[in-house]
């Protein structure tokens, strides 16, 4: 029996009700008093110089309040990278300024260089069209191929840049000379060169912005399409515009979907806020669709080279990578750590793979920048790894289940440290595989497989078995890695007098339902209705400074830090019943919402607590302070490590190459959970989001650094009819060891876990009919599965 | 979208009048006009609407032919053509999602002749006369290259007359993204012979196929087609498939299309 109430219970989501009736309330739905229009001049070219631009002609136009320019901004400060990379020889990377609107040079298609203020959004838009038949760029050859981009010095994104290259960086370098000496000696050696695709975020929700000023006080206030409104407070304020903290309010209110893109700071949002001081009037900007394909930040974008060394009998000894990881135009906040700590940390696996060296060049391209999307370097590091493994065994004619089962880290192993620099506290890999081959019926595929080809198809298994860090994470070990950036997290419980309580946490919700698994635990702890538990979320001026919700951490760290809140909530009420009940602290323990002195009757409910503490006439106010609200930061002291075993079948035509999936089986290891209806949700969000890169998405900048893929025309997002129905199972539960509610996390997993097992499903199921493809690139598109077949 | 007027007229003569003004633009469905108006593509300064002409719109059986208004909705189709003409109907029933088909009109898309359009296939295949305020145009001379027809400025399509073959499929493999026709081939056996038209491959729009017209008159079978490979020449190459995929699909669909044809 499920329970029906509290940890555990599968909830339906209470902000389904107003997202799925119109009734959410996002940027863009906000009308103020007084609006005005930003729109963005984009470049159409990928490099240039910007040779000069005339606004007298578009400040003439009617309704036209204000043009700004790059030139406008040259004295405030870049919008920052929060990682420091530094490359193997000790230099730090790289980090050309990032300017709220370019400034000499445009540098990607889509790179704002001015904006125009008016009273309409379409005196907006025909300013804008203006001013750009009145800008002069002189276009520049687009640098967009990465190797191209490295070896030709003489075509630089950025002109004190001089080979296009971030950093160089080694993983771990000290490893290096000794994995050399294993690849030299090894009994066989498995190759595989690959491409990670990029990816555009493609949120529901584009991007949006109000910025307002308030003379009176001289306070601002940005409401913004963000997955941390605090980090972008610090981020505007301190590091671009030199804004106090404690004048300006980031508001995020219902937020359409982030998959990251929405967790950094972008130029918009410091110009509303800069426009709206000029003008004294609010300025809002939403993004069309094609801005949001130009300008959020992308994903992934690897070129990797990947070895496995090993013995004949598939016992791993060592993995060897390199890659070349796209950074785009400009450092995006996080873009620096994605390729790094959180994909060399990762490519060890769930394997006791005794020797790792990974070597990441990041480059400099005339493209969108590219940052942190869902996974977030575990996905590149997955996919390197699985899809390696799985052509090591084809070479070797081993089975693929088998040679991942007895090179897996055991359960007496633990905590486990890698050779690249993780230790894992707990883990189960053998009973998720177990599970997987249980639930996924790994028995019945060959019968299964023997019906598709009366059909004329070819069916294919593919196994993925994967883990990666999450729950992000320990400020101590992010520090050590370059993380200019704390990542802890806050939550604030309140109880209020007549006992319902508010809790405003640091993590935001744009998808993930903390509204209503936040409620859950806090109900739990506290014994009261769910009902009761009310989460406020999104608004710096409400809640504690948090850093938000991306690497799966919401429930590791800030759930984690509200418990401890309400803790501290049990804790002082002991002390106020202990008074109001004539009884010593000692002898008071809470349970189902009741305070009650240990052997007796006698006994106060929270509610009677908290009125006693907000009405405090007969209150220990010489011990204690009155009210009932805690606050509790968290800092966890590890990773968490979820980990898990995907298997997908698909069909292939081999008339047209046409991939179908047919069945996809999870079996994860999340630790505890909290809500298993939004643990299911969110594995079939990030597996639809695996498949969606594995066969359909792909972004394709040519030569000339237009993006030819920037529509839905070209772009193509997996619908409904490119899923199957999921299974999922998450019954293999190792809680986690360093947090008291035992869970890791489980917003990437999905989309982590997938793609090499639709990839390596599709090989086998080619090698099944007789044709021996050893790699497709993602997206495995009928057109590249058809054309892989011409010429095997 | 710029500043346009928006005229919404009853009858296919007011609609002709109007279209008379200067840079005016027919409006059916606007499944394509409005995404090109949203981007700023198109600059007309009235819209004539379509949509508010009766004699325009409805699905009848006019003997051994299906006359189609200009004005239906695919949606329409899908239902009201279903018991004379199956394969038009599933054709109609396939086009985009509920929204498109809810709002797209054959005409309109007739009209505009998108090389990856469903209708045109099924129009040239069917051997149909598109009729117009002023005249009668046999399909074969109607589609005329990508994004061009026979119809004169102002001309407004007010039905389409279709002769029902005895035997006909459509058969489309989706572009990935779009999901328009990455090839769509329509298949038509009539009693003086087989038409196979195809649409989504080629840069000079629908085409018909005739090595396989041929072929199959003379045995309308999927052996009959097996060894004939379409010429790549002139076909779309593009991200989601070179021209010799193209070319392949042609073959494979219209072998598909003949035996749903049965």
């Amino acid at each position: 029996m499920p329970k029906d109430f509290g940890i555990g219970a599968p909830q339906k989501r209470r902000e389904d009700i107003r997202f799925l009736t119109g009734r959410g309330v996002y940027t863009d739905d906000l009308k103020i008093a007084g609006q005005t229009y930003a729109v963005f001049c984009r470049s159409q070219v990928a490099h240039g110089r910007i040779v000069s631009i005339d606004t007298a002609a578009t400040l003439a136009m009617p309704g036209v309040l204000a043009v700004f320019t790059g030139e406008d901004f040259k004295d405030v400060g870049g919008n920052p990278a929060g990682w420091l990379i530094k490359s193997r020889n000790g230099e730090a990377m790289r980090e050309p300024k990032r300017p709220v609107l370019a400034h000499g040079k445009v540098r990607h298609v889509g790179d704002a260089y001015a904006a125009v203020i008016a009273e309409s959004y379409q005196q907006a838009k025909d300013a804008a069209e203006q001013l750009a038949a009145d800008t002069v760029i002189d276009e520049l050859p687009a640098i967009v191929d990465m190797a191209a981009a490295v070896a030709d010095a003489s075509n630089r994104v950025h002109d004190e840049i001089p080979d296009n290259l971030c950093f160089d960086w080694g993983w771990i370098e000290d490893n290096r000379a000794k994995v050399e000496e294993v690849f030299k000696t090894a009994p066989h050696v498995t190759t595989l060169e690959l491409v990670n695709n990029r990816l555009v975020p493609n949120a529901m929700e584009p991007r949006a912005s109000i910025g307002e000023y308030f003379p009176g006080t001289g306070d601002y206030k940005l409401t913004t399409t963000s997955q941390n409104p605090h980090l972008t407070r610090l981020l505007v304020a301190a590091f671009v515009l030199g804004i106090p903290e404690n004048k300006l309010t980031v508001v995020a209110p219902d937020v359409g979907g982030g998959f990251g893109s929405k967790i950094y700071h972008y130029g918009e949002e410091a110009l509303v806020l800069a426009a709206a001081k000029k003008l004294g009037r609010p300025v809002r900007w939403t993004a069309e669709r094609t801005e949001s394909f130009l300008s959020d930040a992308h994903g992934r974008d690897h070129v990797t080279k990947i070895e496995l060394a090993c013995d004949k009998q598939g016992n791993f000894l060592a993995f060897r990578t390199e890659t070349l990881a796209n950074v785009g135009a400009y450092l995006s906040n996080f873009s620096t750590a994605t390729p790094t700590f959180l994909h060399g940390t990762l490519m060890a696996g769930p394997y006791k793979v005794p020797a790792v060296y990974v070597n990441v060049k990041t480059v400099f391209t005339n493209t969108a920048p590219v940052d942190a999307y869902r996974g977030a370097g575990r996905p590149e590091a997955t996919f390197s790894l699985e899809r390696v493994i799985d052509k090591m065994c084809r070479e070797l004619n081993l089975d693929p289940f088998e040679v991942r089962r007895k090179n897996f880290i055991t359960t007496d192993m633990f905590p486990y440290t890698t050779p690249v620099g993780l230790v894992y506290d707990t883990g189960n890999y053998q009973a998720t595989l177990d599970k997987a081959i249980e639930v996924g019926d790994v028995k019945g595929f060959e019968a299964r497989r023997a019906e598709s080809a009366k059909r004329g198809k070819l069916r294919g298994l593919g196994l993925s078995t994967w883990i990666e860090a999450c729950g992000i994470a320990p400020s101590h070990l992010v520090g050590v890695l370059g993380s200019r950036v704390g990542l802890y997290d806050a939550a604030t419980v309140r109880v209020n007098a007549t006992g319902n309580i508010s809790v405003m946490v640091g993590a935001h919700s744009h998808g993930q339902g903390h509204e209503t698994v936040f409620a859950q635990i806090v109900a739990d702890k506290l014994g009261i209705p769910e009902s009761s538990v009310e989460i406020v979320h999104g608004d710096t001026s409400k809640i504690p400074f948090g850093m938000g919700s991306y690497g799966s951490r919401s429930l590791a760290v800030c759930g984690v830090a509200m418990t401890k809140a309400v803790d501290k909530i049990v804790a002082k009420g002991k002390k106020i019943a202990a008074h109001m009940l004539e009884a010593s602290e000692a002898d008071i323990s809470f349970e189902n919402g009741k305070f009650s002195v240990a052997g007796t009757d006698k006994a106060k409910t929270l509610g009677e607590i908290a009125f006693s503490a907000y009405v405090p006439h007969n209150y220990p106010l010489e011990t204690l302070e009155p009210g009932l609200e805690e606050t509790a930061f968290y800092d966890p002291n590890n990773f968490t490590y979820p980990a898990g075993a995907y298997l997908c079948e698909v069909e292939v035509d081999p008339e047209t190459g046409k991939v179908q999936v047919c069945s996809f089986t999870c079996a994860d290891d999340f630790g505890n959970i909290m809500n298993p209806m939004v643990v299911e949700g969110q594995v079939h969000g990030g597996v639809g989001q695996g498949i969606g890169q594995a066969l359909c998405e792909n972004t394709h900048y040519d030569e000339n650094g237009q993006l030819v893929t920037g529509s839905y025309m070209d772009y193509a997002m997996p619908r409904a009819s490119d899923v199957p129905f999921y299974t999922v199972d998450y019954s293999c539960q190792t809680p986690c060891t360093h947090n008291p509610l035992g869970v890791k996390g489980c917003g990437e997993a999905g989309a982590i876990g997938s793609p090499p097992a639709v990839v390596n499903a599709v090989i086998d199921a080619l090698h099944r009919g007789g044709i021996k493809v050893s790699h497709i690139d993602m997206p495995v598109s009928p057109a590249r599965v058809w054309s892989a077949i011409q010429n095997a | 979208m710029y500043a346009f007027d928006f005229v919404r007229p009853k009858t296919v003569a007011d609609a002709v009048k109007a279209l008379q003004a200067e840079d005016a633009q027919a409006l059916g469905g606007g499944q394509t006009l409005i995404p090109t108006l949203k981007q700023r593509l198109a600059q007309p300064s009235v819209l004539v609407s379509l949509t508010g002409i009766d004699e325009m719109k409805g699905v009848c059986r006019d003997g051994d032919a299906l006359v189609i208004g200009g004005g239906t909705l695919h949606a329409t189709v899908a239902r009201e053509a279903r018991a004379h003409y199956p394969a038009l109907a599933a054709l109609a029933g396939n086009i985009g999602d509920p929204a498109v088909r809810n709002r797209g009109t054959i005409g309109g898309s007739l009209a505009n002749n998108d090389p990856s359009a469903c209708y045109p296939s099924a129009a040239l295949a069917s051997g149909a006369t598109i009729v117009t305020n002023s005249r009668k145009i046999a399909a074969d001379d109607y589609f005329q290259g990508m994004f061009t027809t026979a119809l004169e400025p102002g001309e407004i399509i007010t039905s389409v007359r279709l002769p029902i073959p005895q035997k006909a499929a459509y058969v489309k493999f989706e572009q990935p993204a779009s999901r328009f026709a990455l090839v769509g081939v329509f298949v038509a056996k009539h009693a003086g012979g087989v038409r196979v038209a195809v649409t989504g491959a080629s840069n000079n729009g629908v085409f018909r196929w005739t090595e396989a017209e041929a072929a199959l008159s003379a045995n309308f079978s999927a052996a009959a087609v097996k060894g004939l490979k379409a010429s790549a020449a002139d076909l779309i190459a593009d991200l989601h498939g070179t021209a010799a995929y193209r070319a392949h699909l042609i073959g494979v669909l219209t072998a598909r299309a003949v035996t749903a044809a049965g």
